[in-house]
């Protein structure tokens, strides 16, 4: 045996040989560039509109929190009474919420309550708001659809859905009752005009929802200036573990800070789960795949046994067939992913103003998502799918070519 | 013909073998998506049924007999006259009728529930206390003190957070104020004789339950209530069990009788949802196994395209070789088929004795209310649609090669390379 020159590899030579030896058979190549293209396709396209929904549901979820991180009394999440309130933020938690990281905060005053109106009565949350925060995180002003939103901290008016108006027989204008409890558990009741009528994009919101001014609110619970909660917003739901640390230390140990994902497990859950089904769906699609890629690389090196062996029978070496192979797959996988990528994204821009799902409204909003979906193309996922094409597509190679690098000459020239 | 059929059959096996790598990889494309389309649809088909069961059995029930106007408008005071002799009719009819039904009647009203310390507004539910515990599973739930047996008695059962929130234990007492069905003033105090876990915190922080008796007295009732639930033995025999129950309510016209997917249209509609997303996988997977096939048979078709001419030149029908084609493909669908789904079978079988879980499973589980485990549903259909469906597209895709041969010309074909 000849031990080989340390030579450089003709990679001109074997780039040519490859891409001719691709359109030899220009059906099969057709076939499985086809196969490619749509699995890729399928890969972002899925993607996209899964990233979609949870992106949409995550954005709701959080501006109704509100916010991505919030601040409460320790016992205000698992009893959430009025007994648990909190001061507004001293010095030290007034600064850090002033920090560059902050978009908006605001405090709410939030309990449950009973709504009343001459025909009928409800248990809601009543939400006692400083409307310029709340706006800001929470509240969208093109929900208001009669009336007005709240003006200030001291408004007497209430804001409320309008299926809850639809069930309380009332509208704007019209007074209404509302009930609840002050620390000492008397019964505190006060009557609000209806300023502002609402409707959610989920509507099970406006049926639990009630917005009132939050001095208010203070007044009507004996209050003074505690609040229940008070809420934070970057504007930027991925990137919260940068900056709230700095707000729970300043916040203190006696409260209780936590990120939305703490807040909300299921949406928490949601979004690593999220990651985790966009890599299983691609290597799954890949996979099937993959057969095909094979067999096709397979069929290639099997036609040409003999032009294999005169190959290297005139000298080159076994290396060097296995990079042709390689880069024949190589061809393959790029035209394929070049298509697939091409494809995903001109079936997903026609699809940007949403994909209306209304008929399963209902089943959507169980899921926390709303009725229309827009998907969501993510330069992560598209590189996520396209790495995992080419990297797996090159290794899944390696065996048929390897297979035609370890050829007899001799054997090989002597096929038919 | 028998022979010429055994003679077919025989040629197209060998052939097979003659590339055995290939066929292989062909057959192993689709024993990888039957196995993986057996396994999901049959994980389906059980979280379907463990969600519409599970969020049924709670509280709603598989039919309501309802006033005609509550579902669209629940108020208290769309309810309906003599819902207990009612219930007892359509018990006593299913019941001579040889039917297994569970029926219950129940009302509902809304009040301010206070305790010493604290006061939630809450929505009150009325009870045949001995036969709501066959229709919903919060009476067997109760793990502190005891689901109340009087009808008429001041009790209440409540949830476990509730119990938390209000500060309360059993032996304590709750004032009830609201308004009744004629809008008076409905006043009274009951005691908490039990508390239920359910694991559900939605469900464990909004329920409140009393007698159907006492429910009518305080809220001024008569002998009215709003709807009355009627399960099934089986989902599937609902639609049966309603068209025996519209008969028997009969001449009253201001009822409706609704199933479960009119109560509770989201379930139905996630389900939905869930399903289009599924298929849209399944689709894929399924043509990429077509365009497997496809791209073998084509390949094997070309390859022989001398032999083929030959053949032809011989005397043999290009319909004969088109079966020939086709019976190769059916072949190794075939096997594909058999393989994948015992393959799959046997997956899901042991998943549905273990159960399946993933990491997350837990919190999306508590949403759709599901058990944190699921256990898939092995039936004949969750076997078969998947596969089958792989079957018929590989035959389909074998199509192509196999209508080529009919434009074969034996001459040229023979001088083919």
């Amino acid at each position: 045996m000849i031990i080989a020159k340390k030579s450089r590899i003709p990679f001109n030579t074997l780039f040519t040989l490859a891409w001719r030896n691709l359109w030899r058979n220009h059906r099969r190549t057709l076939i499985m560039l086809s196969a490619i293209t749509i699995g890729v396709w399928a890969m972002i396209f899925m993607t996209a509109l899964m990233r979609g929904m949870v992106d949409d549901m995550l954005l709701n979820g959080i501006r109704n929190l509100p916010g991505e991180v919030q601040i409460h009394h320790p016992g205000y999440r698992d009893d959430p009474s009025i007994n648990n309130s909190i001061a507004t933020p001293d010095e030290a938690l007034l600064k850090a919420l002033q920090g560059p990281a902050v978009k908006a905060w605001t405090s709410r005053v939030r309990v449950p309550a009973v709504i009343s109106s001459e025909r009928d009565s409800r248990g809601i949350t009543l939400l006692g708001v400083e409307p310029a925060g709340e706006v800001q995180l929470s509240f969208d002003l093109d929900s208001i659809i009669e009336g007005r939103f709240l003006k200030n901290s001291d408004d007497t008016g209430i804001v409320i859905g309008a299926k809850m108006a639809e069930r309380l027989e009332t509208r704007l204008g019209k007074r209404i009752v509302i009930m609840s409890q002050d620390p000492d558990n008397n019964i505190a009741d006060r009557g609000f005009r209806i300023v502002g009528i609402y409707k959610a994009k989920l509507a099970g919101l406006e049926e639990m929802y009630v917005y009132a001014g939050i001095e208010t609110v203070q007044k009507l619970l004996n209050l003074k200036d505690q609040v229940s909660e008070i809420a934070v917003t970057s504007d930027d739901y991925r990137h919260v573990e940068s900056w709230y640390p700095h707000i729970k230390e300043a916040a203190g140990k006696e409260l209780q800070t936590q990120p939305w994902y703490e807040v909300d497990t299921y949406m928490g859950t949601m979004l690593t789960m999220m990651d985790g089904f966009v890599l299983v769906w691609v290597v799954v699609i890949f996979l099937a795949l993959s057969f095909g890629l094979v067999n096709t690389l397979v069929m290639a090196v099997f036609e040409r046994i003999r032009e294999i062996g005169l190959m290297q029978a005139l000298g080159m070496r076994p290396s060097m067939i296995l990079y042709q192979i390689l880069i024949e797959s190589f061809f393959l996988l790029v035209i394929g992913l070049l298509l697939g990528n091409v494809l995903a994204v001109v079936t997903i821009i026609p699809l940007q103003d949403g994909i209306d799902v209304s008929v399963v409204a209902k089943g959507m909003e169980m899921m926390g998502t709303s009725s229309i979906l827009y998907p969501a193309l993510q330069l992560n996922d598209v590189v996520l799918a396209n790495i995992v094409v080419i990297v797996l597509g090159l290794l899944t190679s390696i065996l048929p070519a390897w297979h035609a690098a370890s050829f007899n000459p001799v054997e090989a020239l002597g096929k038919d | 013909m028998s022979t010429s059929l055994n003679i077919g059959i025989r040629m197209a096996w060998r052939n097979l073998w003659r590339h055995k790598r290939r066929t292989w990889l062909t057959i192993g494309a689709m024993i990888f998506s039957n196995l993986l389309l057996v396994f999901l649809i049959s994980l389906q088909f059980g979280s379907y049924r463990m969600m519409i069961d599970n969020t049924l059995k709670t509280y709603t029930g598989h039919l309501q007999v309802q006033h005609k106007e509550y579902n669209d408008n629940p108020k208290i005071r769309n309810s309906f006259q003599d819902i207990v002799p009612l219930a007892d009719k359509v018990r006593k009819q299913l019941g001579s009728a040889g039917i297994t039904a569970w029926v219950a009647a129940r009302g509902v009203a809304f009040a301010m529930t206070s305790s010493e310390q604290r006061s939630y507004g809450l929505q009150i539910i009325g009870v045949e206390p001995q036969y709501e515990v066959n229709v919903s599973t919060l009476p067997g739930l109760v793990n502190k003190g005891r689901y109340f047996t009087d009808f008429n008695a001041e009790e209440i059962v409540i949830g476990s957070v509730l119990a938390r929130n209000l500060r309360v234990d059993i032996g304590d007492e709750l004032t009830l104020l609201g308004s009744g069905r004629d809008g008076s003033f409905a006043a009274g105090v009951v005691i908490v004789t039990g508390i239920f876990d359910s694991g559900n915190a939605d469900v464990d922080r909004s329920m409140a339950q009393l007698p159907l008796g006492y429910f009518q007295s305080l809220f001024s009732m008569g002998g009215q209530g709003h709807n009355i639930v009627i399960n099934a033995e089986d989902l599937t025999l609902v639609s049966a069990l309603q068209n025996e129950v519209s008969s028997i309510l009969g001449e009253r016209e201001e009822l409706s009788l609704l199933d479960w997917n009119r109560l509770q249209p989201g379930l139905q509609q996630a389900i939905q949802a869930d399903m289009a997303s599924a298929w849209f996988m399944y689709i894929i997977l399924i043509v990429l196994v077509a365009f497997s096939v496809l791209n073998t048979q084509l390949m094997s078709v070309l390859e022989r395209t001398r032999e083929f001419g030959i053949m032809m030149a011989l005397g043999l029908k290009p319909a004969r070789l088109g079966t020939l084609v086709f019976t190769e493909t059916f072949i190794m669908s075939s096997l594909g088929l058999a393989i994948g789904a015992a393959l799959g079978t046997a997956l899901a079988w042991y998943l549905s004795i273990v159960g399946f879980t993933y990491p997350g499973m837990e919190e999306m589980a508590g949403k759709f209310n599901l058990p944190d485990r699921i256990y898939p549903t092995l039936s004949l259909l969750s076997i078969f649609l998947g596969p089958g469906i792989v079957f018929l597209c590989s035959l389909l895709a074998s199509l192509y090669p196999a209508l080529r041969l009919f434009f074969l010309q034996p001459v040229s074909a023979m001088r083919a390379v």
